[in-house]
């Protein structure tokens, strides 16, 4: 057996999985989306009136807008909370343990299904809750805040409180790395705290927060249920459209979203890809 | 019970049943393993290692019924909950993991469009002539019932046990057995709200501004917000289970104009969330499910389910739903004969009282009648004066001595049905503007 027989053989169960699980999955929801459904069943058919019912309509334009206005926020809030949650456990917890031992501390809401930890905001957030009491009896407000529940509002909040460890996790990857002889460097040549953390931690992590975004983004953009519990059902998402389409059996319809959704992350990825090297990421630099 | 005796195995059915009840009754010592009686011992023996599975909505396959009758029957009971969509949808794809559907009317037509089912043998069905006549015969309390959307009497028909087609009209044969049924409403809290609610405009009424919210389940959320409209008097609709697309632009556009002013505090898809709208304060009044209704009393918290009888005017009226069994195709041999058994359980009365206790009622209410007081079946389903604490099945008091239940008796909602949950004919294009009301 030669080597490269080998490495085929290596690669062959991975391979395999990946073309029943992924690959075939997706083939047939590119064939559903041209099939047509009358009501009560699925017809097979050729057909691009999914397609063009689709992309001709208001409703996708202002679904998608919704979306990406969900999902800018969602990364801008989470990409400075995580970076500096991240810059704080690299760089000024001194002692290693101590650091592992935080980190492993932001993992702890992931203890929780995400549908529990959704569902605390509820009494935090209500008329009734927690904050609105307390600004109550400051006597800062005097009647309750009503736009903290079933708002865009609690909608960003609870995906910046479900989704910001994933900007953590590989900024914190890519600031470890970082060689701390650089940072004697700029002190000598002058720099400042803050100046430091431009010019040489800032570039350095680029690849970090990259690789966060693109989780982030896709994982709010592929999102249905956050949006509908806290929305208070008051807004939908392009894969809660999907869902009602599922709900009556409108299989082609939704299949036809899917696709289109998912061309539009794959064009996404892509892009944001082009900034990072991800097997540079993922080998250890000594 | 005689139209069982023409066959042999039916006759061996009859006398199981018989049994069973003797079984039921002292299911402890049975089950226990004391040989009692030796009969029952055999016919247990006879299932054993069956398992069925029972895949439906929360609210009509519970847990503690199929426990209860794991327990009488001697066999397992699996009971599993999706929520509406998700069950249909394993029903169409995954069919075989499926023994028992558990189906409103409009889903039946939808499983029978794909040949998903067989027919269920109503000779076979002991309490057959006990269930009300809304369901076999389409007339109730002198009145035929509403055909504004898809009545489970129009669905449950077939023409034999292959179950090819829906027919019209009583037949031997069933797509589905009823199991359990309720009128929908609107749910209000008297301490905010201020005076009585009997009419579906009072959804849309813009003092509630802010502090309504409406179902989001489409094809049944666009019924209500249908009820409302007509109520308001802004158009009569032709079939409120099946609009043309004008009135359903119509619909929609009304709910836009209403969700731009901020008239809907939220929507609402799960039970529990309806209760926790309605209990928080953050809604007063809703669509709302009479059980939600019960559980918000339960936290002590006042809350009235709108008696929207028909006026005279021939508005109003509730929007009434039915979930029933239907037995999948694959089922044969044992445990085809072992569903049969469950069925027949189903009518036997203890899950008749149970439901009852949650506000729903069984189609057969002259076994439920068995298992509860006398005070309870008065209650419940005659709507009679309290003459007793009636409690929920957790025990918790819901009624006053000499309380009434809201809405009355069964034959009181039953017969002023205005519309039955649906799925239209322009399901498709109905779904995208419900998700533009959504967007807006």
């Amino acid at each position: 057996m030669t080597p490269q027989h080998k490495s085929w053989l290596q690669l062959a169960p991975l391979t395999l999985v990946l073309l029943l699980f992924v690959a075939v999955p997706l083939v047939f929801v590119v064939i559903v989306s041209f099939f047509r459904s009358d009501g009560f069943d699925t017809i097979p058919a050729f057909s691009l009136e999914n397609y063009t019912a689709l992309l001709s309509s208001s409703l996708t334009l202002s679904l998608y807008l919704k979306m990406i206005k969900y999902a800018l926020m969602t990364w801008a809030v989470s990409l400075v909370v995580g970076f500096f949650v991240a810059y704080f456990l690299v760089f000024h917890v001194r002692n290693r343990s101590v650091a592992i031992g935080l980190f492993l501390l932001c993992t702890v809401p992931f203890w929780t299904s995400n549908v529990i930890r959704m569902i605390s905001w509820m009494p935090v957030l209500a008329e009734q809750g927690v904050i609105n009491s307390a600004l109550l009896a400051l006597g800062l407000i005097d009647t309750p805040l009503r736009i903290l529940l079933f708002s865009d509002f609690s909608v960003v909040l609870a995906y910046v409180h479900l989704f910001t460890i994933f900007m953590i996790v590989p900024i914190f990857n890519s600031m470890s790395r970082i060689d701390r002889k650089l940072f004697e460097a700029a002190r000598d040549a002058g720099a400042g705290r803050f100046k430091t953390l431009m010019l040489v931690v800032l570039p350095l992590t680029n690849s970090g927060v990259v690789l966060g975004s693109i989780f982030v983004v896709t994982l709010v953009m592929g999102d249905f249920y956050v949006v509908k519990v806290m929305s208070g059902g008051g807004s939908a998402s392009v894969v809660s459209a999907m869902y009602d389409n599922v709900s009556t059996l409108l299989f082609p319809p939704a299949a036809a979203s899917a696709v289109i959704l998912l061309l539009i992350l794959t064009v996404l990825i892509v892009v944001l890809t082009r900034f990072v090297d991800v097997r540079q990421e993922l080998v250890q630099r000594s | 019970m005689k139209h069982e005796i023409d066959t042999p195995a039916s006759l061996e059915n009859a006398d199981r049943r018989g049994l069973l009840k003797a079984a039921a009754s002292v299911a402890g010592a049975a089950l226990a393993g004391v040989p009692s009686i030796g009969f029952p011992q055999i016919m247990k023996r006879d299932f054993q290692g069956i398992t069925l599975r029972h895949i439906g909505v929360s609210y009509a396959v519970q847990r503690e019924i199929g426990e209860q009758a794991s327990k009488d029957l001697g066999f397992k009971i699996e009971m599993q909950n999706l929520d509406t969509s998700a069950s249909i949808t394993r029903f169409v794809t995954q069919p075989n993991s499926v023994d028992i559907a558990d189906m409103e009317g409009w889903q039946v037509k939808v499983a029978m469009a794909r040949g998903l089912l067989q027919g269920i043998d109503s000779k076979k069905i002991k309490e057959f002539d006990g269930i009300l006549p809304i369901f076999t015969t389409g007339v109730y309390e002198g009145r035929k019932i509403s055909r504004q959307g898809i009545s489970p009497y129009e669905v449950m028909y077939t023409d034999g046990p292959e179950a090819k087609k829906i027919v019209e009209g009583q037949q031997p044969w069933l797509t589905f057995l009823p199991q359990v049924f309720n009128a929908d409403s609107l749910g209000y809290r008297p301490d905010k709200v201020g005076r009585e609610v009997t009419e579906w405009k009072d959804l849309i009424d813009p003092k509630f501004s802010g502090r309504a919210a409406i179902l989001d389940i489409p094809n049944i959320g666009i019924m209500d917000a249908a009820q409302a409209l007509e109520s308001r008097g802004d158009l009569v609709y032709g079939n409120k289970g099946n609009m043309t697309r004008k009135e359903i632009d119509i619909t929609i556009n009304a709910l836009i104009e209403l969700k731009k002013k901020g008239h809907f505090r939220a929507s609402w898809s799960t039970f529990e969330q309806s209760v926790e709208l309605m209990a928080s304060g953050e809604v007063f009044i809703q669509s709302m499910w009479s059980p939600a209704v019960t559980a918000v009393l339960e936290k002590g918290i006042p809350c009235i389910y709108a008696p929207v009888a028909i006026k005279s005017n021939g508005k109003e009226g509730y929007r009434g739903w039915c979930n029933g069994m239907s037995l999948m195709k694959h089922l044969s041999g044992k445990k085809l004969e072992a569903a049969y058994e469950y069925l027949n359980w189903y009518y036997s009365g203890w899950q008749g009282a149970y439901v009852a206790r949650h506000g729903y009622y069984s189609p057969v209410p002259r076994t439920a009648k068995s298992q509860m007081t006398s005070a309870e079946f008065d209650y419940w389903y005659l709507g009679k004066l309290a003459a007793d604490i009636i409690k929920s099945d957790h025990g918790q008091p819901i009624a006053v001595v000499g309380s009434v239940r809201d809405g009355g008796s069964l034959a009181q909602r039953f017969s002023n049905i205005a519309c039955w949950n649906t799925v239209m004919d322009e399901n498709q294009y109905m779904v995208q503007r419900w998700n533009e009301f959504k967007a807006a």
